[in-house]
């Protein structure tokens, strides 16, 4: 047998070498994520107490508790998806439905995956300028999720896009055939069928909000005052669990900081649990 | 007939909805509706209505780039273009105040390309061993995890960088400074701790969208080049990873896009001064530039922080075309 010749089963060094590496770097994102995430939740835990979840920081008593930042990023979920839901869905019906490919939908389609790439501070920066000083919001919620709500439209139109793709034609050419019209198929055919995706988008959504600060801080602020009218606190300045998380940090109260980031990393691990499930579901239904 | 299409027509005009000329060759399903029965008001409405929120991201574009250029040209014709981008002393409450962002361009620049050397080949890596070499099961347990890892908001690796790697940083400073006189000790808050911060942060992005190219690689390929004789791992870097090419260079930009936009996980863990970017310097990057001064900043001060941003807005689209570029001549070359 010739030495290059796979037959004898020589194994090269280059080979595993290479392989190594393969198992070496896979090793490491997951260790990554696993010392992350144990390393958290040791420094966290300790943090976490009814009193933690349940009050209102007082810096006169000298206590400290989050429920005015979890109301604040309640109201910041909610506000966002609703200005940015319907808009979100529409334009993704609209490139899949009504546009002929064309100028339109690569400008659409170029803008959209502009909006995904501009970073968080830029955001900031535009939304303190526009909503903030020319539509006069100042630093408050409504302000904070306007700007946010610019920022997660990208993730609900790709997504829902993609789902209404995944429709079937035959779908359509059924219910138009019966007479349907375009609105009516979309509503009561297209849209119902396209749920679970649109549903992953508005939790891929709320993932980013959660997850957003550098938006948010020149945006809605930094106040953790629990809100006196449920209306009139849109109106307010509100910090979210992450701009406090940044305000302890950088006022050294490490224990605390990492009280949050245990929290922020549940939400985070129940958001990925539950677009799993959607998506399975999804593609059982098929 | 006429009436409401007529209205539909004036309302999009410039935009060629109405014209049924270009028949295309993938999705159009307005054979299925075009000719026959009259409009009715909810039909034209609803379609006006879809007309509006698909050209919202090109309206958001269009006023997030407006307000840029406004807010962040006027210091760069005050101070001067020139002043700014090539002066490195950035001393804005100073009594003479310089506005140099030399140093913090630089700093950005080389952060951002140290952060993708280190990150992209165990991100490819990574990648490959989902794709290619683990199995079903196995996959499916990593998977999750570098989903994991995309979704941990940036402020917790911030936390993560200033209780951990800061201080490895400053015992490796002490080390390599021991003797030193004129190193200033930054407390292990520098550019390699930064640098190391964003490397972990661009991993999930280089992963997933490299992944998603390597599995879209036929397998055709990959049986021929075995039949031919080669090994797994030369089947892997000859042949299916040049096929994903695109794909994997799609990744790194993106991973450069989110590499140069990153704020909040690198303010505290960089040390936030401005100095020339070597590795064990406190230095300031764009956007840590603008979170730290926004707060007090007033004046010309604040317009040269719209500056800066200008400046990362101008960086950001320009790695966007790139991608679009990319992913264009991508589907040319595919088909």
């Amino acid at each position: 047998m010739e030495n290059n010749s796979i037959m004898n089963g020589k194994k090269r060094i280059k080979d595993t070498i290479l392989l190594c590496l393969i198992y070496i770097s896979a090793l490491f994102a997951v260790g990554l994520l696993a010392g992350i995430v144990i390393y958290v939740f040791i420094r966290g835990i300790g943090a976490i107490s009814p009193a933690f979840l349940t009050t209102v920081q007082s810096p006169s008593r000298g206590t400290f508790g989050i429920l005015g930042n979890i109301v604040n990023t309640l109201y910041i979920i909610v506000v966002t998806l609703i200005i940015a839901t319907p808009i979100g869905i529409g334009a993704a019906v609209y490139l899949t439905e009504y546009a002929k490919p064309g100028k339109i939908v690569s400008l659409i389609e170029f803008t959209t995956q502009t909006l995904s790439g501009i970073p968080s501070i830029i955001y900031g920066l535009f939304g303190m300028v526009f909503f903030g000083t020319v539509i006069h919001l100042g630093f408050s919620i409504l302000c904070g999720c306007l700007t946010l709500a610019v920022m997660v439209l990208p993730i609900i139109i790709s997504t829902t896009q993609s789902a209404l793709k995944t429709v079937p034609l035959s779908y359509r050419t059924g219910a138009l055939g019966i007479g349907a019209t375009k609105w009516y198929m979309i509503r009561t055919v297209i849209l119902p069928s396209a749920m679970p995706g649109i549903v992953t988008s508005v939790i891929l959504s709320i993932g980013r909000i959660v997850g957003e600060s550098a938006a948010l801080l020149f945006t809605a602020g930094s106040a953790y005052i629990l809100p006196k009218s449920l209306f009139g606190h849109i109106f307010n300045a509100g910090g979210s669990l992450t701009i406090q998380m940044y305000l302890s940090m950088s006022k050294a109260d490490y224990t605390n900081a990492f009280g949050i980031a245990l929290v922020l990393i549940c939400i985070v691990l129940l958001i990925n649990f539950l677009t799993k499930v959607i998506t399975q579901k999804g593609t059982q239904k098929r | 007939m006429a009436d409401f299409s007529a209205i539909a027509g004036s309302l999009t005009k410039g935009f060629p909805l109405e014209k049924h000329k270009a028949k295309s060759e993938n999705r159009d399903f307005s054979i299925f509706t075009k000719g026959g029965g009259r409009k009715s008001f909810s039909e034209v409405f609803m379609k006006w209505v879809f007309t509006v929120c698909g050209l919202s991201a090109v309206a958001a574009v269009g006023a997030i780039t407006l307000y840029v250029i406004i807010s962040g040209a006027p210091a760069a014709f005050k101070i001067g273009l020139k002043d700014m981008l090539f002066n490195t002393v950035w001393a804005p409450s100073a009594a003479e105040p310089s506005y140099g962002i030399a140093y913090i361009i630089l700093t950005s620049v080389l952060g951002t390309a140290a952060a993708v050397i280190l990150g992209v080949p165990i991100g490819l890596l990574t990648a490959v061993f989902l794709s290619e070499v683990a199995g079903k099961k196995t996959a499916a347990a990593v998977k999750p995890a570098v989903e994991l890892l995309a979704g941990i908001p940036s402020i917790v690796y911030g936390l993560l960088g200033l209780l951990i790697i800061n201080p490895l940083m400053y015992k490796l400073e002490l080390l390599i400074f021991a003797n030193s006189a004129t190193h200033r000790f930054t407390g292990g808050a520098n550019m390699l701790a930064a640098i190391i911060v964003l490397a972990i942060m661009i991993l999930p992005t280089v992963i997933n969208v490299s992944e998603t190219s390597l599995r879209a690689v036929p397998n055709d390929l990959r049986a021929a080049s075995l039949a031919l004789g080669a090994t797994k791992v030369q089947t892997i870097f000859k042949v299916t990873i040049p096929a994903a090419k695109t794909g994997i260079i799609t990744a790194i930009v993106l991973g450069v896009g989110r590499a140069v936009g990153e704020a909040m996980a690198i303010i505290l863990v960089s040390g936030n001064s401005v100095n020339a970017p070597l590795p064990f310097n406190s230095v300031r990057f764009l956007t840590t530039g603008i979170v730290s001064e926004m707060s007090y900043s007033s004046g010309l001060h604040r317009q040269a922080l719209f500056t800066i941003g200008l400046v990362l807005f101008a960086f950001i689209m320009i790695i966007n075309i790139v991608i679009n570029k990319i992913i264009k001549g991508g589907g040319e070359n595919g088909k």
